[in-house]
């Protein structure tokens, strides 16, 4: 039994077919990496998934559910969370908002509780602020003490992206999608995080899937890659097996040179 | 090589700028008369018998473009730009290009009969602004006038900041007093100080000369002893507390706050209390908004609806003229017939708020606006509307609304004082429950759902949902303030219910900070207190016929060099100072920290 099992899964933008029958699996705590020139439809991918967009065909089964067609708070309430490639804050929020919102979901004072202070509402929303800075602990000392309380505008780039990673972190997610978690870091700094994504795996739990261009990581960190191109799975198998296909180099290579490809 | 710093010669002026600038003061001071502003205001005497608030509609005028005109900004990396005579020079001849546009448009007006396109301007006006001595002597006095104050709008860049402080207070502070004159009668006879109110304030109103003379020299003196700004160290100060010193802080606002709140309508008279109730009554409504509009962003154009609704609501409850349903109810808050009423208002608003709520409630930014303003519409028109005229009156509305009561008082509008105490009920009623829902998690959902929509939902929050919740918080509150408002007055139309409502609680929250209480308390005193409510008169009734053009300018002036509002919320405050506030306080926090561990 697969943890998320992906069959048939299509989807067209008018005349574009992004995703062509898609098969995927993972399973618990299995990093998979997706890979493929651009264009290829990675992001559309995870976009079906968490439910911003909805398939035209194609079934998603997560824990023997299928969630295709659910509101997308549905399925973070189901236990999938995920970030973005071009990261999206909540910028005017602070560093421990941003992490403390993503609780929503497993949280459940209402109005009641707000108006009156009760008990339970004073014990969770400690819960939450604890939980919260615990998670961003996580990342070491640079989302933590004085950053707490500032707007995540405030952070550079590659901070942002951490706190990306911490805000799905707190949906308290079974499975992490990562959609090109280092982006436009520094070698340094790409190092550290391939080091955390398997942190995330080894000591959170997560099972993790994640988009990357970036090779070195790709090779660090998947158990198993798979490659899309033009919307159509074409490979599949471990980062030697992958990176040595004929098909894979050729797509790679038809087209204006990838980085690390 | 060295080379020296050329200094800018006197006339090394942007000529275009002030060119522009002055011309700009010619227009508004022609506009400002043309409408009439000059002659109705000048009925209204600010400092007697020199200064009308016809005449300093005029004057500010000269003042604030000669500013601007010399006006340079400091740019990033550069030395700040030097102060110097130029500045006066600038001023000066922005002034007289001012004073020239005005003069020929005297002259025009004078030669000229445009009653025709323009009805206020007439002999009267001409008169008025030539002070009764011809068109020449006249023109010659307004060019002295507009170049002497185009120059000392220039002279404020070269003053010391301290000396500028001082010379801005004192006007402020005179120009305040002269504005609060009708509540500071009120509360001096009430305690039996006339004395002193007789001595500030000239017969005719206005603040008489002496008076002008204290009240400035006392304000410049009370500026020239303090550091910097007051209002806006306070407000840093307030956005830097954290945890318990907040709560404190709020915990003696809100003490004092009630104090006030207690002891005033008692010392006030009937108009100042009818005055303090509007301004509750609007921010009653303006609380209810900023928790959609600015807590979870969503624009509402049709706020007035619930508004409505919570009026008709009582009206039919409680009025024995109700045209289909009469059960008559009192509005009485120490019985169960009372709470059946508020109940019955909140289940309707709530009720209309989920209809009007779930249609819209996917649509975003531009469409929800021009959707509710719709609804908004609707809702009036159906009340207005023949069909429903058995059972809401139609344009005849319903009459005979009962007061209110509580205990042995009656609450109703010949009692300004009675109603005010209902408002301050309610609007602290509103005020705990926006800011216990904004630090819940609630609020922060809000605020997720404000940011990025899709985010949030992608995030777990279930936007539809949090936004429905929104909306129908917003409409119970909007409900309370029908509901006085129909005690209040006594009868409901149509006619009280237009967009126009909407509107001017919108630009409450606007102008006040979107998101922020204080702000939106601000607002309402500024806008409500000060320019007055869409019908109901403010401090300056005169302003009657041009409030609406003030509260568009006042609009577009926030909107250009101040978006946050009067008093921006925490949030937009935290975005202006950022990181040095922020680690300051940290730092602080962590030396205050070492201190206790050493002990
Ligand atoms: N909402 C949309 N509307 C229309 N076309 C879209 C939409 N989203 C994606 N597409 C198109 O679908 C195709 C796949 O896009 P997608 O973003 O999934 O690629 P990707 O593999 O993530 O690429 P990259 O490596 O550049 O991130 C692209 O041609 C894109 O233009
Ligand atoms: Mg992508």
């Amino acid at each position: 039994m697969h943890l998320l099992e992906i069959t048939g899964l299509t989807k067209s933008f008018g005349g574009l077919q992004a995703l062509g029958g898609v098969d995927f699996h993972i399973d618990e705590l299995e990093i998979v990496s997706v890979i493929g020139p651009n264009g290829a439809g990675k992001t559309t991918f995870f976009n079906t998934i968490s439910g911003l967009v909805v398939p035209d065909e194609g079934r998603i089964v997560f824990e023997d559910e299928d969630i295709a067609g659910l509101e997308p708070s549905e399925i973070t309430k189901r236990g999938i969370a995920r970030t973005f490639q071009n990261v999206r804050l909540f910028p005017d929020m602070t560093i421990l908002e941003n992490v403390m919102v993503a609780q929503h979901c497993r949280t459940e004072t209402g109005v009641w509780g707000a108006l009156f202070n009760t008990p339970t509402f004073r014990n969770e929303e400690r819960a939450i602020e604890e939980r919260a800075k615990d998670i961003l602990g996580f990342f070491g000392t640079r989302l933590t003490g004085y950053r707490f309380r500032q707007p995540a505008y405030v952070l550079s780039y590659a901070n942002r992206r951490r706190l990306e990673i911490a805000r799905a972190m707190g949906t308290m997610p079974r499975l992490l999608l990562l959609d090109e978690p280092t982006a436009g870091m520094n070698p340094k700094e790409t190092a550290e995080l391939t080091g955390l994504i398997r942190k995330l795996r080894d000591e959170k739990g997560f099972t993790i899937v994640v988009i990357e261009h970036e090779m070195r990581v790709v090779r660090d960190v998947s158990d198993r890659v798979v490659v899309l191109d033009h919307g159509v799975k074409i490979a599949e198998g471990s980062y030697d097996e992958v990176s040595s296909n004929p098909d894979v180099i050729e797509a790679y290579l038809g087209r204006p040179a990838e980085e690390g490809a | 090589m060295n080379q020296m710093p050329t200094r800018r010669s006197a006339t090394d002026l942007d000529w275009d700028r002030v060119r522009r600038w002055g011309i700009y003061a010619g227009l508004t001071m022609a506009f400002l008369s043309s409408i009439g502003m000059v002659e109705s205001l000048d009925k209204r005497l600010i400092v007697d018998p020199i200064l009308s608030l016809g005449f300093l509609a005029l004057l500010w005028v000269p003042v604030a473009f000669g500013y601007a005109a010399t006006y340079e900004e400091a740019k990033e990396g550069m030395a700040a730009p030097e102060k110097g005579e130029r500045d006066l020079i600038g001023g000066l001849a922005a002034g007289l290009i001012g004073g020239l546009f005005f003069v020929a448009f005297i002259a025009i007006a004078d030669a000229v009969d445009l009653r025709g396109v323009f009805p206020r301007i007439g002999p009267a006006l001409i008169d008025l602004l030539t002070f009764g001595r011809g068109t020449a002597v006249g023109g010659l006095l307004w060019l002295m006038i507009s170049g002497l104050l185009g120059m000392f709008g220039g002279l404020l860049h070269v003053l010391p900041v301290r000396v500028r402080r001082a010379v801005t207070n004192a006007l402020t502070a005179v120009f305040l007093v002269a504005l609060v004159e009708i509540a500071v009668v009120d509360i001096f006879e009430s305690l039996r100080l006339t004395v002193i109110s007789d001595w500030i304030y000239a017969k005719n109103g206005g603040v008489t000369i002496a008076g002008a003379i204290v009240v400035g020299a006392l304000a410049a003196l009370s500026s020239v002893r303090s550091e910097g700004d007051a209002v806006v160290r306070f407000r840093t100060r307030y956005a830097t507390m954290e945890g318990d010193e907040r709560k404190r802080f709020n915990l003696i606002a809100g003490a004092v706050g009630l104090v006030l709140a207690v002891v005033l309508p008692m010392v006030l008279g009937g108009l100042t209390n009818e005055l303090l109730a509007n301004v509750g009554l609007f921010l009653l409504m303006a609380l209810g908004l900023n928790l959609v509009v600015g807590y979870a962003g969503l624009l509402d154009l049709g706020y007035v609806a619930f508004f409505a609704v919570g009026a008709y609501t009582t009206a039919i409850l409680t009025s024995p003229l109700s045209p289909k349903w009469t059960p008559m109810l009192t509005l009485d808050f120490f019985s169960i017939e009372g709470w059946v009423v508020m109940v019955v208002v909140v289940a309707v608003a709530a009720l209309s708020g989920l209809v009007v709520g779930t249609p819209v409630i996917r649509l975003r930014g531009d469409y929800l606006a021009i959707v509710t303003l719709g609804f908004g519409e609707i809702v009036r028109i159906l009340f207005l509307s023949d069909w429903l005229a058995p059972a809401f009156g139609g344009a005849q509305g319903i009459r005979n609304i009962p007061a209110a009561v509580a205990g042995p008082a009656e609450i109703n509008g010949t009692k300004p004082q009675t109603i005010f105490y209902l408002v301050v009920i309610f609007v602290g009623i509103a005020v705990y429950v926006a800011w216990r829902l904004y630090h819940s998690r609630i609020g922060r959902a809000w605020a997720a759902l404000r940011e990025d929509e899709d985010v949030a939902e992608a995030m777990g929050v279930e936007t539809t949902k949090m936004k429905l919740l929104a909306f129908i918080t917003g409409a119970i509150l909007a409900s309370f303030g029908g509901m006085i408002f129909a005690v209040k007055v006594g009868s409901v139309f149509p006619s009280s219910f237009k967009l126009i409502v909407s509107i001017i609680v919108l630009v409450i929250v606007i102008v006040g900070g979107m998101g922020s209480i204080p702000g939106v308390v601000v607002g309402s005193l500024v806008l409500i207190g000060i320019l007055g409510g869409p019908t109901q008169p403010g401090l300056l009734a005169e302003f009657g016929e041009f409030k609406l053009l003030i509260y568009g300018a006042l609009l577009v002036f926030m909107m250009l060099r101040r978006p946050e509002g009067l008093w921006p919320s925490v949030q937009r405050q935290r975005e202006l100072h950022q990181e040095e506030i922020l680690q300051d306080a940290w730092l602080k926090a962590e030396a205050a920290a070492d201190s206790a561990g050493e002990r």
